[in-house]
């Protein structure tokens, strides 16, 4: 988990630590605020470590990043490195 | 009285339209989707069509012409957008298909055929070129947006010129893969005014990932048309995926960096053609970026400059809508070419979305708890990636979390600033101004060093 908040930290240059993103906390609006252009850079580092490819039409797409728990989880579950 | 144009300039009724998961939907189709969610709109005058599927937003444009409702496409949909648009357009409904983006407004929901209705031979509408097909609005230096009309017979005109600079106007079905929405400006001509008058037939879908790209490629026919922006480019080119042939790239939006220009060029062994426009204009020149920096005017469209602003250049001619100052400085080098100086100081433009600084500093410092606020743009290091705002704010009380919380519900959540800093004071001068120089230094003593301007 941790790995991946380190991940949306250094590729989004955050203005927060690693740390502090809190589990279930929403990643988009009121939360840490994130976009759709984020979550391009995010899904490219992501392919990039763990090969694997997001998809959109995969309905879960909103679920994945709902929070940085979900996020985790996701890529935990399809890495390929 | 002028003349009416034929909703659609294709010659068969069963040539294809669009492309979707479920199959290609030809001219009769279409023509039949038009004419059952035109019969299925409520009384209202105006329609925000939010519909995130391309086709749908298609067949809701073509409804609405054909019911002479007047189409609204606004480049956000904050809170604060939408309270301006029912204060612009008190009859306003919304029309979508499916998500609920939370508009205040009354809702429509795109009525989708049964699976089973056979389209029927219908003939193709004619509308009056005069007729008001829709208002793109800009934002103005204060609260409210501006609107700025968009006729039928200056549509038909820009998507003819729009084909014929891109070269899609050889006889083919050019299949276009968008990545862009259908209700900004760049989407609407080079997916939606293309397929309807361009000889162009659009995939349905809005691909977002690199990997959704390459899928919505493979679905479609070539000849491919990509019409993209340099940030999703960047992304496709960097996930170093397989991509089916493409036969042009398109992209506008922003300037693409000659690297990236090169680098799509090679791996995707397609032209790569850009578009200069704006909101207000439509788009107005093309160029191909490997071959040269200069821009080339579109038919019909002229430059030129006023004697009393030096930097100020006004187009029109062509499917330009009167005389309309740009918000960029160019040179103009020949009668029908010029070079792009970038913007003017004042303006904006992230991700393809623009505003300017008056607007979004008469947004923070009206916020309440505000003092004293102002927004500052770093220089853009030249890539095709995206550089974000900062703001300072004087704001006794408050916390950054507060006021990022108030100005997402007045300006698109692209301007947030990252950081917003809260400062003692903003160090204006004795003029009440600002210096760049001053805000940088005092920038310089809140941020980090990775993320100092």
């Amino acid at each position: 988990m941790l790995e991946v908040a380190e991940l949306l930290v250094v590729s989004l240059n955050l203005d927060i630590s690693p740390p502090e993103i809190e589990p279930q906390a929403p990643l988009f609006g009121e939360g840490l605020g994130l976009d759709s252009i984020d979550i391009l850079e995010v899904a490219l580092v992501v392919s990039k470590r763990y090969g694997f490819q997001l998809r959109s039409d995969d309905q879960d797409n909103i679920r994945i990043f709902r929070s940085l728990e979900n996020l985790a989880a996701h890529i935990a579950a399809h890495r390929t490195l | 009285m002028s003349a009416a144009i034929p909703l659609l300039g294709h010659t068969r009724p069963d040539a294809p339209f669009a492309y979707r998961p479920q199959g290609t939907v030809g001219v009769a189709g279409f023509l039949d989707d038009v004419h059952r969610v035109a019969g299925a709109l409520p009384g209202g005058g105006h329609v925000l069509n939010v519909c995130r599927d391309r086709y749908r937003f298609t067949v809701g444009l073509a409804a609405c012409l054909v019911a002479g409702k007047v189409s609204l496409l606004p480049s956000t949909h904050t809170p604060e957008m939408v309270r301006q648009l029912k204060i612009f357009a008190p009859d306003a409904f919304c029309l979508n298909d499916g998500c609920d983006p939370g508009i205040d407004l009354p809702h429509v929901a795109f009525p989708d055929a049964g699976p089973t209705a056979p389209a029927r031979a219908r003939p193709v509408p004619a509308i009056p070129a005069e007729r008001l097909v829709a208002y793109v609005f800009t934002s103005g230096s204060t609260g409210a947006p501006i609107p700025h009309k968009k006729h039928w017979g200056h549509l038909v005109g820009n998507a003819g010129a729009g084909a014929r600079s891109l070269g899609l106007d050889d006889g083919r079905t050019h299949s276009v893969v968008g990545t862009v929405p259908p209700q900004h400006m760049y989407g609407f001509e080079s997916t939606v005014l293309v397929s309807l008058h361009g000889g162009a037939a659009a995939w349905s879908g809005r691909p977002f990932y690199p990997a959704d790209i390459a899928a919505a490629l493979a679905g479609v026919p070539r000849p491919r048309v990509l019409v993209t922006t340099p940030f999703h480019l960047r992304s496709l080119l960097d996930a170093g995926i397989a991509i089916p042939e493409i036969d042009l790239v398109v992209s506008a939006t922003a300037p693409l960096s000659a690297a990236l220009a090169h680098a799509a060029e090679t791996r995707l062994g397609a032209r790569l053609q850009e578009i200069y426009g704006s909101t207000e204009t439509g788009q107005i020149a093309t160029r191909y970026p490997t071959a040269g920096i200069e821009w080339t005017l579109m038919r019909d469209i002229g430059l030129e400059t006023a004697g009393d602003h030096p930097f100020r250049t006004f187009a029109s001619g062509g499917h330009v809508e009167g005389r309309v100052p740009l918000g960029d400085v160019l040179e103009i080098t020949a009668g029908n070419r010029f070079l792009l100086h970038g913007r003017n100081a004042d303006l904006i433009n992230i991700a393809g979305k623009r505003t300017s600084l008056a607007y979004l500093n008469h947004q923070l410092t009206h916020l309440p708890g505000v003092l004293d606020g102002c927004f500052y743009m770093p220089d853009e290091d030249g890539g095709d990636g995206i550089t974000r705002l900062i703001a300072c704010a004087v704001a006794p009380g408050l916390s950054a979390a507060d006021l990022t919380r108030a100005l997402r519900r007045v300006i698109d959540p692209v301007f947030l600033p990252r950081p917003l800093l809260l400062v003692g004071a903003l160090p204006r001068n004795a003029t009440g101004k600002l210096p760049r120089p001053a805000l940088q230094g005092l920038l310089a003593e809140h941020l980090s060093p990775r993320a100092a301007p």
